[in-house]
């Protein structure tokens, strides 16, 4: 058995140095390579100034933006570094509600956003996805109908008419890959931004 | 549940059967040390390794040191893991100033890692640097992979072996796997992440400036590279805190297919890699038969509960599932097919958090790892893990005919029957031992973020992933205390090597045995009377075991939600 002890430490530092280091920093220089912009984030710039990364979804609460999901991310309290404290869309440090189904925290939350948006536009069904959390508190997209549902706050506040908003909701609406694998989306932050330069 | 999809879910599935075949044709070759078209490359490489290393890659070890070889491994990728960890503060590749991680967290981790559990109960971007991320966490993703299908290899010769001492070299075993299978796919496989969208840098977490005027700092890395392996070797332990929920572990819907194939891909093939070693393919699609009735069955429950949502959901007319704690681009069938793939297999990556799926939805991953997840399974885990379950349906269809049993004509005996229920009674032992503890000792208690049965079934799913070297969680528990550091390495540990050990003395014992031509009384082991035995012996053992667990918990949860009930 003692031959097995040169093996243990030689091949185990051997084969750390080939997977842990050669291999993460040659795939580092050869992906900045290939797909520079990818492999720093997809970040998207405006007027020379980084606005946030097109894969990462940010808060909006202007009536004049499309709103993303809620977000159940959280950073550490200022004031007692044991405790936390809710910050929405924090990219620095992902995570969901965990709240289970039947969860009495999460009921009355459902409740509340539900009430909240059934004022904001009384005419359609309130989308599933408008008032539960994400996975990550990250998520970029909203779904066709969940942007659909915001075309009458978002175009009233920006004093244009609804076919606009709603044509931009309809170039900015990616589909299924193939037809068949993902589901519909609308990237807010891409809604956004084209918003923006539309309606300037 | 939609006409769309169940199409994704067939398409799933077709394509992991298409996979199999000619990866196991390929790692067969690999590990009968036979040329591949990788040879011109590596070999090289591989013969120079061996030789600094002092590997002489014709001698083969017994079963015990074999076994012996693959725990000093261990014990060397556990040093290095706890050492960079301690140490990250002052080590480079540190660009977010992350401190030095405590020494029990840093225990839990690395324990965590060496045996495929892969774990977190670190936050990811919040607590470790990026050299972490790749010396301490990527490396062991590779290794402990290689470990988990040098076994699976070494358990495949004692079957298909007669009379023989040894079952292989798990020096040459780790090496193979590592240069000629897991590294070439990764490698390809980086760059089609990265292509997607996913970050690979060295640089600096973000400062962006909102449309709105608020700042977001946004976490980078080098994350495909180790998504690659973390996904291929089913470790699932994340670059990020939300794993593959995160948009930059998975950004988009064909890179969250590609990464559910990669989990299956090399567990499925195994299969092959059983049958072309045992002399007859069809042996290796009898399992692969067994562990798909299983996960069909568990694919159906948990899209059916998923789609269906919430007595809260419905109170307040929502339409369109259980969205809470899912992305939108996955949906309900992605997230749903993601969460029993990865606890089928051991690699606990989740694209949704599971502890926010409705209670029969949750119950379905639960249930996986409790049978030890062995549809698929874990590499090398899985099919070992299987093996031991079809040693004991062959035990008992021999019983009841009164003949000595045999598969795959070595006679099955009283040494290997004991060794497959040692590994498959002290599973249970260790997730419902420590479930119990979890639920009375104070400083467990507060730990659970949800209360009713809820919070329950998040322990007992804490101690289940980690006993199955899972990784995935029911993420509300706070894990990462005293009591769960401790107490969730211990289940890691007996998890993991309480099933390589017996595993590997059966190998040991099957490689010295006589091989016997099959006779009339022999039952045959390719056809649907076997594969029905085993699926029956699973669930029979596997429900007796942990059935009463799951009326406390998820059982009454679903009772509960229907009645109105909230906690």
């Amino acid at each position: 058995m003692l031959r097995e002890i040169r093996p243990a430490i030689v091949l185990l530092l051997v084969l750390t140095a080939i997977t842990g280091l050669a291999y993460p920093l040659a795939m580092t220089a050869i992906a900045g390579a290939i797909f520079p912009a990818q492999a720093q984030g997809s970040l998207i710039e405006k007027d020379g100034k980084v606005v946030g990364s097109a894969l990462i979804g940010q808060e909006f609460k202007d009536d004049k933006y499309f709103h993303g999901r809620p977000s159940a991310t959280v950073a550490p309290d200022p004031n007692d570094s044991t405790k936390t404290v809710p910050a929405p869309y924090n990219a620095a440090n992902s995570g969901g509600s965990n709240l289970g189904p039947t969860s009495k925290a999460l009921a009355d939350r459902l409740k509340e956003d539900v009430d909240k948006l059934r004022g904001e536009n009384p005419n359609a069904a309130v989308p599933v996805d408008l008032v539960t959390t994400s996975a990550s508190g990250l998520d970029p997209d909203i779904s066709p109908e969940a942007a659909q549902f915001q075309v009458p706050r978002v175009a009233k506040a920006r004093n244009v008419p609804e076919d606009q908003v709603k044509q931009l909701v309809a170039s900015n609406t990616q589909g299924r890959l193939l037809g068949l694998i993902g589901e519909p989306r609308v990237n807010v932050l891409a809604l956004n931004l084209a918003l923006d330069r539309a309606t300037k | 549940m939609t006409m769309i999809g169940w199409l994704q879910i067939i398409l799933y599935c077709v394509i992991i059967v298409a996979l199999a075949k000619p990866l196991g044709w390929y790692m067969t070759r690999v590990f009968n040390g036979e040329r591949t078209f990788m040879s011109p490359v590596l070999r090289p490489i591989e013969a120079g390794i061996y030789w600094f290393s002092g590997v002489d890659e014709k001698r083969e070890q017994h079963w015990l040191t074999y076994t012996v070889a693959m725990l000093l491994f261990h014990v060397g990728g556990f040093l290095i893991i706890y050492g960079v960890m301690r140490l990250q503060d002052v080590l480079p590749f540190n660009p977010a100033g992350q401190s030095a991680v405590a020494a029990d967290l840093s225990f839990n981790t690395a324990i965590s890692f060496i045996t495929n559990t892969n774990w977190q109960n670190y936050g990811g971007e919040s607590t470790i640097s990026y050299l972490v991320q790749m010396l301490g966490l990527t490396h062991q993703n590779f290794l402990s992979a290689a470990t988990g299908i040098a076994l699976a290899v070494a358990l495949i010769r004692g079957f298909s072996r007669a009379s023989m001492r040894t079952v292989g070299n798990f020096w040459v075993d780790v090496t193979r796997c590592t240069l000629y299978v897991l590294l070439p796919i990764c490698v390809v496989y980086t760059l089609f992440l990265v292509w997607q969208g996913i970050p690979q840098t060295l640089g600096d977490y973000v400062e962006a400036t909102t449309l709105e005027g608020a700042k977001q700092t946004i976490a980078v890395g080098p994350v495909a590279s180790q998504v690659a392996i973390k996904m291929l070797g089913t470790n699932g332990g994340g670059f990020f805190n939300a794993n593959a929920a995160h948009p930059f572990e998975n950004p988009t819907a064909l890179s969250n297919f590609v990464q559910m194939l990669s989990i299956f891909a090399l567990g499925a093939a195994l299969t092959n890699v059983f049958g072309r070693m045992v002399g007859n393919q069809r042996q290796g699609w009898a399992i692969l038969s067994v562990m798909g009735v299983l996960f069909l069955a568990g694919v159906a429950i948990t899209y059916w509960a998923e789609a269906n949502g919430t007595s809260t959901l419905h109170a307040l007319g929502l339409t369109g599932g259980n969205m809470e704690g899912k992305e939108l681009r996955f949906g309900i069938v992605a997230s749903s097919l993601f969460a029993v793939i990865t606890t089928a297999a051991s690699c606990g990556a989740v694209n949704a958090m599971h502890d926010s799926f409705t209670a029969l939805g949750g119950m379905i991953p639960l249930i996986n790892m409790q049978l030890g997840e062995i549809i698929v399974g874990g590499v090398g885990a899985g099919l070992y893990g299987m093996l031991l379950f079809v040693v004991l349906a062959i035990f008992v269809a021999g019983l009841m005919v009164g003949r000595t049993p045999e598969y795959v004509g070595k006679k099955i005996e009283a040494r290997e029957v004991k060794m497959a229920m040692l590994a498959i009674l002290v599973l249970p032992l260790m997730y419902l031992g420590w479930t119990a503890v979890g639920v009375v000792y104070p400083a467990a208690v507060a730990s659970m973020a949800n209360a009713g049965p809820h919070g329950f079934t998040e322990v007992l799913y804490a101690f289940t992933s980690a006993t199955g070297n899972n990784g995935s969680a029911f993420a509300g528990l706070t894990g990462n205390t005293f009591f769960y550091n401790l107490t969730l390495a211990s289940a890691m540990f007996v998890g993991r090597f309480f099933m390589i050990i017996p595993a590997m003395a059966i190998a040991g014992s099957l490689a010295a045995k006589k091989s016997i031509p099959p006779s009339a009384g022999t039952l045959p082991t390719t056809g649907g009377l076997f594969v029905g035995l085993v699926v029956g012996v699973i669930l029979i053992i596997g429900g007796l075991t942990f059935f009463p667990a799951l009326a406390l918990g998820p059982i009454v949860e679903h009772l509960a939600m229907n009645a109105g009930q909230v906690f």
